[in-house]
């Protein structure tokens, strides 16, 4: 009852030993994560947090069957610790660094054509969790329980937010997805909801966006042709003043595209049940639920 | 997550005169000029240049020729008259606000015989993941007005990473704005130096608006606009020497150098979040409350006692500020972490304004005790949609 990840993924951490990978890691350890090891170049054979460390990510598949990893690395590098992510062939790459230049990720869009196999998510973003099977990533294990709704969500606290209020309603979560804030993504609302529509456990989808892009309409447009589950949608930045980046490289509306009023218009003609503020988010799931 | 090694701007925008600067140094034609900072200067620099010239204003913000920005002028007398007006005035336009920006440098300009403006830009399709190279007969004017109304009279080529703007696709742009086949080889070679510029200075945004034709077939970039990726600053740090602090909000300065997140708005109630959508989130719930957001600021992630202090300090030397709202989902920040903090600060600060915190997540029992025990002023929320119409009511109050 989840997506992409649950209690047989096999992580592999990157950038394992620094501090950031290091406080994270064990949260996902204590949350029941399977951490199979990690990466950091020239700590190779060492053990950390009781798990073998790599020089390479190759050498971290070969020896642990890793499928999954997750970047602790900093922006100059982490574009490199995706391409050498998905060489190694790893099937779900988790990228959380805030602050990757847009033009190395340009280049990691165009690497990853070359690997299909190879999801990502991120960069920039809170991460992945499948309640009480798999943690990856920088949320707070505890606010989740297990259920049936799927959220995807471009905000780390937002989602958080959500997740808090529908647990405390009582209402599960199957998989939570943070696909991240930047201009450049891997994975986006329109894949996450694909997944969550193809998952037979997830009962219904809250979706939160936010001003910037076109990637909430194409969303919109996607489940009025094929969702038939029930959408909660939220899009934050209704207030924000044109052209100044609020702390997301994406949300800078240009010229007519990207304003909130025009993504809850698509939202809500796409039958998407679209909440005015992020306070209603819990009570609109539990209604459509019902 | 944040790794803070410099401490960039929000947007980190230059002046015209130093984005021609660099342009030069693609090979990008701009008109002969100089930037000078005083009336006696600005003669001297047209009597230098010779014949007309033009004095253009150099602040952060378009519309600079409508707010009386750029004026043509026949000879170097008359631009020492003009300098002298123009120097120390505050320019308003529509990209300014109603505050508008002193003027406190000017570029003097050669004057040349414009035939035809064009439009030429780099920005990046979300959509494919590239850059976009853009081209317009319609230059001088907003482009986003053409973008809105006549789509089709912009042409555009993606531009292949690793391979950038070639020579046959410059081409194609050239002789698709209408540029006489004389000019032709000229115009492509000044899109291709724009675009390798592009690329060398991680720029977020390029656009020479106008591109200009002259009367003998020579092509210039007459006015240069360049936004830099604030995230790859870390690789040019000469560029971070164009930064020109006169035109930032001083308070958004401040915030910077501690790693806060912080836009300055005009409402009257503050607001302290961590994360940048539940921030966007909670200036949109204040206005839904019937109030307005005096701020955006994110503390992060993993804000610490020292960062949640100078927030609060930086909030409060607002003058317009009536309330604070603090909206925290504590994860990594944990609550009591944050409470801490802000008891610690509104004590220092001595601080009169009334405070509404709503706190949910780790260690948010705590953190409420923190609170209750300190004897300040406090209001709890215990939801976002609470906690906006309490501060509201509050701030309304003390107006």
């Amino acid at each position: 009852m989840s997506v992409l990840v649950n209690r047989d993924t096999r992580l592999l951490v990157q950038g394992f030993t620094g501090k950031e990978g290091t406080f994270h890691s064990s949260q996902a350890i204590a949350y029941g994560t399977n951490v199979v090891g990690g990466v950091t170049p020239g700590r190779g054979g060492e053990k950390h947090l009781d798990r073998p460390v790599f020089n390479t990510v190759a050498d971290g598949v070969k020896a642990t069957d890793a499928n999954v990893s997750v970047i602790f690395v900093p922006p100059p590098f982490a574009a490199d610790a995706i391409m050498e992510a998905a060489d190694a062939g790893i099937e779900l790459i988790v990228c959380i660094t805030e602050g990757i230049p847009v033009r190395d990720m340009i280049n990691v869009w165009e690497y990853l054509k070359a690997h299909p196999k190879t999801r990502l998510i991120g960069p920039n973003c809170p991460g992945i969790i499948t309640p009480g099977e798999c943690k990856i990533g920088i949320m707070p294990g505890h606010i989740h329980l297990a259920g049936h709704v799927g959220v995807v969500s471009r905000s780390g606290t937002l989602t958080y937010e959500a997740v808090g209020q529908l647990t405390g309603l009582g209402i599960g979560q199957s998989t939570c997805i943070g696909i991240g804030g930047d201009p450049i993504i891997g994975t986006t609302h329109i894949d996450a909801i694909q997944l969550f529509n193809e998952d037979p456990d997830t009962h219904a989808i809250v979706m939160i966006g936010e001003i910037g892009g076109d990637n909430e309409e194409k969303a919109a447009a996607y489940i009025k042709q094929h969702v038939k589950k029930p959408v909660v949608g939220f899009i934050a930045g209704q207030t924000a003043p044109p052209g100044r980046r609020m702390g997301h490289a994406g949300a800078i509306i240009s010229g007519g595209s990207g304003r909130a009023e025009d993504k809850m218009a698509a939202m809500a003609d796409a039958g998407i049940v679209v909440c005015p503020t992020p306070a209603d988010i819990g009570a609109k799931v539990k209604s459509v639920l019902k | 997550m944040r790794y803070i090694e410099i401490s960039p701007p929000i947007i980190m925008k230059i002046h015209e005169y130093q984005a021609k600067a660099l342009l030069t140094r693609y090979h990008l034609p701009v008109p002969r000029g100089e930037m000078v900072a005083t009336a006696a200067d600005a003669e001297a620099a047209a009597q230098k240049l010779g014949g007309s010239v033009v004095v253009k204003a150099q602040i952060h913000a378009g519309g600079r020729g409508k707010g009386g920005g750029v004026k043509v002028v026949k000879d170097a007398a008359e631009a020492r008259a003009v300098a002298e007006r123009i120097l120390g005035m505050t320019l308003i336009t529509h990209q300014t606000g109603p505050e508008g920006r002193v003027v406190q440098r000017l570029l003097i300009e050669e004057a040349l015989p414009i035939a035809h403006e064009f439009y030429l830009g780099i920005v990046l399709d979300r959509s494919t993941g590239k850059n976009v190279f853009m081209a317009s007969a319609d230059g001088g004017v907003e482009i986003e007005k053409v973008a809105a109304e006549t789509p089709e009279r912009i042409l555009k080529e993606t531009l292949e990473p690793g391979v950038g703007l070639l020579p046959f696709q410059a081409r194609k742009l050239a002789f698709g704005i209408g540029i006489p086949s004389k000019a032709v080889n000229a115009s492509a070679a000044a899109m291709m130096a724009l675009a390798k510029a592009n690329d060398a200075l991680d720029a977020s945004l390029m656009e020479i608006n106008p591109f200009i034709l002259t009367k003998d077939n020579r092509v210039y970039a007459l006015d240069a606009k360049i936004n830099l990726d604030d995230n790859a600053l870390f690789r040019h740090k000469d560029l971070l020497e164009l930064r020109d602090l006169n035109e930032e909000d001083p308070l958004e300065v401040e915030a910077s150098k501690f790693g806060l997140n912080y836009i300055k708005l005009d409402g009257s109630v503050a607001c302290m979040v961590n994360g940048a959508g539940l921030a966007m989130a909670t200036m949109d719930i204040i206005k839904y409350a019937g109030g307005s957001p005096a701020n955006f600021l994110d503390v992060g992630g993993g804000a610490n006692t020292e960062q949640i202090r100078n927030a609060f300090r930086i909030l409060l030397s607002d003058s317009s500020v009536k309330a604070v709202f603090i909206n925290i989902f504590g994860g990594i920040l944990r609550c009591d972490t944050l409470a801490t903090g802000v008891v610690a600060a509104a004590r220092e600060l001595n601080v009169k304004h009334p405070i509404v915190v709503r706190m949910e997540g780790t260690n948010v029992e705590l953190g409420r005790q923190i609170l209750k025990d300190s004897g300040l002023n406090f209001t709890v929320a215990t939801g976002m949609l609470d906690g906006a119409r309490a501060v509201v009511g509050l701030a309304g109050r003390t107006a």
